[in-house]
């Protein structure tokens, strides 16, 4: 059952004030044939992590344009592994220095996605590297 | 954290029980895991609702639905708030619609209802309608099972936007809540068939926007019992409902903990009947679900697809009348395998 859709959660951390971007993504990976969850501004990394395990999605994307990126997406990555959720595609993107991506690989974000990414290429590296959808 | 992967694998059964078994105990993890199963129809989730539906039967079943922009999702989380301040747990079910072009969705119910992360007895559900036109998921019935055997004292389930007649969440729910914005419509919109005929309460939501207390004025009058003269033996014909009209602010509260009461008003008044309409129809909707997919299921069957394509085929041509083509594969199904 493998062509079942991809569920997407897409979320904001922190303290951005817009989320654009984040909607843009949101709508193109739809388009893209994903189950896409999107929660909004402000999330918490409590929020993050409650919602991914609710919602038992594949990937997590984090869009994080604050500059909050190296506390808040390991807290959110250490959250997901406490509550078992250690199968489950962690990606990030917005404004994230290059300098800071090898921490945040270490932290558990398997890929960044920077500025000027296509939604297409983003959907590509997410259906090559989500877990498998036939677990239950 | 045990993975029971392998074993889903090996023996759905026994992989099922562990599930089930975790999901009733508290684990939110094996809940959460076990909706997705049910989602994706698979032989696992089968065998976990023959384990849970004698556990499910104890929560209150809600639906909330209304058109697009109504305010279901802030309403749901205006009521989220109530029912925990009473200290009762609650689970939602969010239903948005899946692309017909490319099989993806956007599901944007939580944005109103991320309050509540750190609490444990509120858990939301997302999920795509995959392909089901009557507001809900075809998997919305058995999701709520679930949660009602793994607890939960109310569960809202919300449908997608809905016009004038996706009326299936009456079937999947006690009690059925319609929303209306004001303004919506004249009085002739408030007396056409469909939804506003399985309401059992009509609220008029964002009720600080002008026209509110005039839609609602409406609603009532035009929603009020027609009274029956002369119908002699005529009280077992099905009748529409004729329901309250509430009005709420969801973004605010106003008037959301009185929708709460009534809530449990209707409650209460079909626990009284001996047995409610509400549940025997989501019965008989539920078996007659799965009736359909057996049925559809056995057409597909190696020993009868031959027969099943034969008859497709002859009546694209016309060769063979639809109606004449069912009895001949009821008649084959019937005859058993071989």
């Amino acid at each position: 059952m493998t062509d079942r859709p991809i569920k997407v959660l897409i979320a904001k951390p922190g303290l951005d004030g817009h989320d654009r971007g984040a909607k843009v993504l949101a709508r193109g990976l739809r388009d893209e044939g994903f189950e896409v969850v999107y929660t909004g501004l402000r999330q918490t990394p409590e929020m993050v992590a409650t919602a991914a395990l609710q919602e038992d999605v594949d990937v997590v994307g984090l869009s994080i344009l604050s500059g909050a990126h190296m506390t808040l997406l390991p807290k959110i990555c250490r959250l997901l592994r406490e509550q078992g959720l250690d199968d489950v595609l962690v990606t990030a993107g917005g404004i994230i220095p290059d300098d800071d991506i090898p921490a945040l690989k270490e932290a558990g974000i398997a890929e960044v996605f920077g500025p000027g990414t296509t939604i297409a290429e983003v959907a590509d590296y997410l259906r090559g590297h989500a877990r498998a959808r036939d677990r239950v | 954290m045990s993975r029971s992967s392998a074993g889903a694998e090996t023996d759905p059964a026994a992989a099922a029980t562990e599930l089930a078994n975790a999901a009733v105990a508290g684990d939110r993890r094996a809940l959460a895991r076990l909706l997705t199963a049910v989602e994706n129809r698979t032989p696992l989730a089968e065998a976990a609702l023959r384990l849970l539906y004698p556990k499910a039967g104890r929560a209150h079943l809600v639906g909330v639905t209304g058109p697009p922009g109504s305010g279901k999702s802030t309403l749901v989380a205006a009521l989220i708030a109530r029912v925990r301040e009473a200290g009762r747990s609650v689970a939602v079910i969010a239903v948005d619609p899946s692309s017909p072009i490319t099989g993806g969705a956007l599901l944007g119910d939580r944005v109103r209802m991320q309050a509540y992360a750190g609490d444990r007895d509120v858990f939301i559900r997302s999920m795509a309608s995959r392909g089901h036109a009557g507001g809900l998921a075809s998997t919305s019935g058995a999701a709520a099972a679930v949660l009602d055997a793994a607890g939960f004292d109310l569960i809202f389930i919300e449908t997608v936007g809905t016009g004038q007649s996706e009326v299936e969440v009456a079937a999947a729910a006690d009690t059925t809540v319609v929303l209306e914005a004001p303004e919506m419509g004249d009085e002739v919109q408030a007396i056409k068939a469909g939804l506003l005929e399985v309401a059992d309460l009509v609220v008029v939501n964002k009720g600080d926007r002008p026209g509110a207390g005039r839609t609602a004025s409406q609603l009532r009058a035009m929603l009020v019992a027609v009274p029956r003269v002369g119908a002699s033996g005529a009280s077992d014909r099905p009748r529409p409902k004729r329901p309250d009209v509430l009005i709420t602010t969801a973004a605010t509260g106003e008037g959301v903990a009185e929708l709460l009461a009534a809530l449990d008003a209707h409650r209460s008044a079909g626990r009284e009947g001996r047995t409610p309409a509400a549940r025997l129809a989501r019965a008989e909707a539920q078996v007659w679900a799965i009736l359909a997919d057996r049925l559809r299921e056995s057409l597909h069957d190696a020993d009868r697809r031959a027969l099943s394509q034969e008859t497709l085929d002859a009546v694209a041509d016309h060769r063979l009348d639809p109606y004449a083509a069912a009895d001949r594969l009821l008649e084959s199904i019937a005859k058993g395998p071989g």
